[in-house]
């Protein structure tokens, strides 16, 4: 057990933190601290295709698909000097943590040609298709049709997805639809890679309580993509999609975790600000928030030291569910340390500064993803071994 | 950076957790309540047959000389079983203390009878006492396993003496305590002779720092226990025709304690590790492990009471030896409060109005 790091690695931190400072305070200095993901749409992919050319954007990937090969304690380091140096949050982040990940693992030679070089280079954005309407902590409900059309050689999808995320903004969308008719559950379900700029394809945004609007409703009416586009084969989507769900508790979490380091220490400089850090009950709280995410620090570095990926212990079943319930309190903790101030906006439309947007934002936190309650079930049957929930029959 | 076990630390691991589990039994535990809260036995064959007593010592004084990290894995398997045991008294506090901030000659003469068992040590802080040359007058409360020590390690917020059993002033009075694993004793000196430590403020940092560890570990153990053994019983109570594990109050319930319980363990090997490499993160890392430990395991212990239902509010029932440990371990070397209110400090907060 170690936590400190090598001179190599804090040779590599250096080189990172100089890169990322540089453009920080020049070329890209009005991005700097921006939070959320949807303002400055087109700054953002400018800064996309910046960390794309210089390499840093999918710096864990083998060298060969434009990545630097780098160790995880490097993503570590990345990860923490990314937040440090107040780069935005990252528009590509679908792409290059899922979409990405999943093509190195499950796809062809030939997928990985065609699409790891655009995600790299950060000129092609990627989105979600997961959910539906009736397909939200019941995923496997799927009901969008997949079939294969013989004469174009094309899948056409029907259905309808419901919260993803950037669509608006994004060029091509992964797709888990229904591919063999009259099956259920996770059963005859097919993923696809699908170009979102096609007729057949409709994004219509949804203002959240916010007032922004990160999430979108994607409707599919013959919806086409090659058939060179399935991952993996047809029926087998729900394990791929799965699979893929293992990457989101990969490192990303630290660059994820270092956005909610900048929130709190957005408090704690507001509380010293109006005078709420001599409040003895603030104090507290402020600090069971920092304990909170120095926790998931080290809750983190141990799931990426844990040496078998492909069974990651139960312990990383546990962190959805930190993480949201914490960063929820955490919005809480916000509004108590401004007071009546944090219900006031300068601006003239419904746009929150970021403390006030936090508190609202988080409470998609323990919903997306997996609802907290769906988490516990998982934590409880999968982690702990105890009875399945029963099913339903209607 | 490799935040996981070496294969020697999982090794010490195993160990641990197999010789806990096999010996200190409940029927062995309850004995030693019974009695003064040392099950002997079992401290001798820990002390001698498995050799890890002095694993946190220096070599050259009868230890292995390896780190908090290699302590807490003992602490955290003995805690599981609510061993009666003085480590925290005996090791993690005088042992250690003494090991940094004892003269060479206190070293030689104390540090190998206490990693062999032949003595037992205990460790008084926040000592009422005034010294007057080398005697001490004054009190010193709850000092865990107090009754049983042989040597005692007492400290104010700057200096530090030893002060042996049977010395001439000193009463040692045994308390009904609580937890009966672990009694607290109330010492009494009048004019008794005491020899001061080396270098006290060292000596008073590394007993804190061994005790916050140690504490934090065993609750971690514990937490995990009362976890264990409560899904256990949810798979096998059946009521309403299922097995109450299937019901989501009670399952819910259950994963909530594993995400505390598994923040508390990184709470607790940051906190070792970071103590070890001497990371200016360690002052830090220690109150979240001793403060979130300790309030993990209360609140285990809780549950695991309300989730056995009445038999786990029996006497016959282990759930109280978790839950009385817990209580003890949130109110000794700190609560929980004061550790926070020591971050808030830490992280720039200023003072308190």
């Amino acid at each position: 057990m170690k936590l400190g790091f090598s001179p190599e690695d804090e040779a590599f931190r250096a080189e990172a933190a100089d890169w990322l400072n540089a453009q920080m305070h020049g070329e890209f200095s009005d991005l700097k601290g921006l939070t959320g993901l949807t303002a400055a749409a087109e700054r953002r992919k400018e800064w996309e295709l910046k960390l794309g050319e210089d390499r840093w954007s999918v710096i864990g990937w083998p060298s060969q698909w434009g990545g630097r090969d780098a160790t995880l304690a490097q993503q570590v380091i990345f990860a923490e000097e990314y937040a440090r140096a107040g780069a935005p949050g990252r528009i590509a982040h679908m792409g290059v943590e899922l979409a990405g990940p999943t093509i190195l693992t499950f796809g062809t030679e030939e997928q990985k040609q065609r699409f790891l070089p655009g995600i790299a280079s950060g000129k092609v954005l990627w989105c979600q298709g997961y959910s539906e309407p009736n397909a939200g902590s019941d995923l496997a409900n799927v009901r969008t049709k997949a079939r294969l059309d013989a004469a174009t050689d094309e899948w056409v999808v029907d259905g309808q997805k419901i919260w993803t995320s950037l669509a608006q903004i994004c060029d091509w969308i992964f797709v888990v639809a229904r591919s063999e008719e009259g099956s259920k559950g996770p059963k005859g379900l097919t993923f696809l890679l699908m170009p979102l700029d096609q007729p057949g394809i409709t994004i219509r945004p949804i203002r959240q309580i916010n007032g922004e609007a990160e999430f979108n409703e994607t409707f599919f009416d013959g919806a086409r993509t090659a058939s060179g586009n399935l991952v993996s084969t047809p029926g087998n989507g729900w394990q791929v999609a799965m699979g893929l769900l293992a990457f989101e508790r990969g490192v990303s979490t630290l660059g994820q975790q270092m956005n909610f380091r900048n929130e709190l220490d957005a408090i704690i400089a507001a509380a010293r600000e109006n005078g709420s850090a001599q409040d003895p009950l603030i104090r507290q709280r402020i600090a069971r928030a920092e304990i909170g995410l120095r926790l998931m620090r080290y809750g983190a570095l141990r799931m990426l030291s844990h040496t078998d990926h492909a069974r990651p212990d139960g312990a990383a079943l546990t962190y959805k569910l930190q993480w949201a319930s914490w960063r929820r309190s955490l919005g809480e903790l916000a509004m108590d340390v401004l007071g009546q101030a944090g219900e006031v906006t300068d601006d003239e439309d419904y746009h929150f500064p970021m403390l006030p947007n936090l508190f609202l934002s988080a409470r998609a936190d323990t919903i997306y993803g997996g609802t907290n309650q769906i988490q516990r079930n998982i934590v409880a049957e999968r982690a702990l071994g105890l009875p399945r929930e029963p099913r339903g029959s209607i | 950076m490799n935040f996981a076990f070496t294969d020697e630390q999982a090794m010490i691991a195993e160990t641990a957790k197999a010789f806990f589990d096999e010996n200190a039994t409940s029927e062995r535990t309850r004995a030693a309540m019974d009695n003064d809260g040392v099950d002997r036995a079992l401290w001798h064959s820990f002390c001698q047959e498995l050799g890890l007593a002095g694993i946190a010592l220096p070599e050259a004084h009868g230890g292995s000389g390896l780190g908090l990290v290699e302590f807490a894995i003992l602490a955290e398997a003995a805690g599981a079983q609510v061993a009666a045991l003085p480590m925290l008294g005996s090791l993690a506090m005088t042992a250690h203390g003494l090991a940094r901030g004892g003269s060479e000659a206190q070293k030689a003469v104390w540090l190998p009878k206490l990693a062999s068992g032949e003595a037992i040590g205990a460790t008084g802080l926040a000592a009422k006492v005034t010294a007057s040359g080398d005697r001490l007058s004054g009190t010193v409360d709850f000092v865990a396993h107090g009754a049983s020590a042989d040597v005692f390690l007492i400290a104010t917020d700057s200096a530090a003496w030893l002060v042996e059993r049977g010395a001439a002033g000193l009463i040692v009075a045994a308390c009904t305590t609580l937890d009966q694993t672990r009694p607290f004793a109330r010492l009494t000196l009048i004019d008794t002779p005491a020899e001061p430590l080396g270098d006290a403020a060292a000596a008073l940092r590394a007993a804190q720092e061994g005790g916050w560890i140690c504490v934090a570990a065993e609750a971690l153990g514990g937490a995990q226990a009362t976890l264990d053994r409560t899904v256990g019983y949810a798979q096998e109570r059946v009521q309403f025709g299922r097995q109450i594990g299937s019901f989501q109050a009670y399952k819910h319930r259950l994963a909530d304690m594993m995400v505390e319980i598994e923040q508390a363990r990184s709470a607790v090997y940051w906190a070792a590790c970071a103590v070890d490499e001497g990371s200016d993160e360690a002052p830090i890392a220690l109150h979240s492990a001793k403060s979130f430990a300790a309030d993990t395991y209360f609140r285990c212990a809780g549950d695991m009471i309300q989730l056995h239902g009445g038999i786990g509010f029996t006497w016959e029932h282990d759930a109280h030896l978790f839950f009385k440990r817990a209580k003890a371990i949130q109110s000794m070397l700190g609560t929980s409060a004061w550790h926070r209110e020591r971050i808030a400090q830490l992280i720039g907060l200023g003072d308190a109005a």
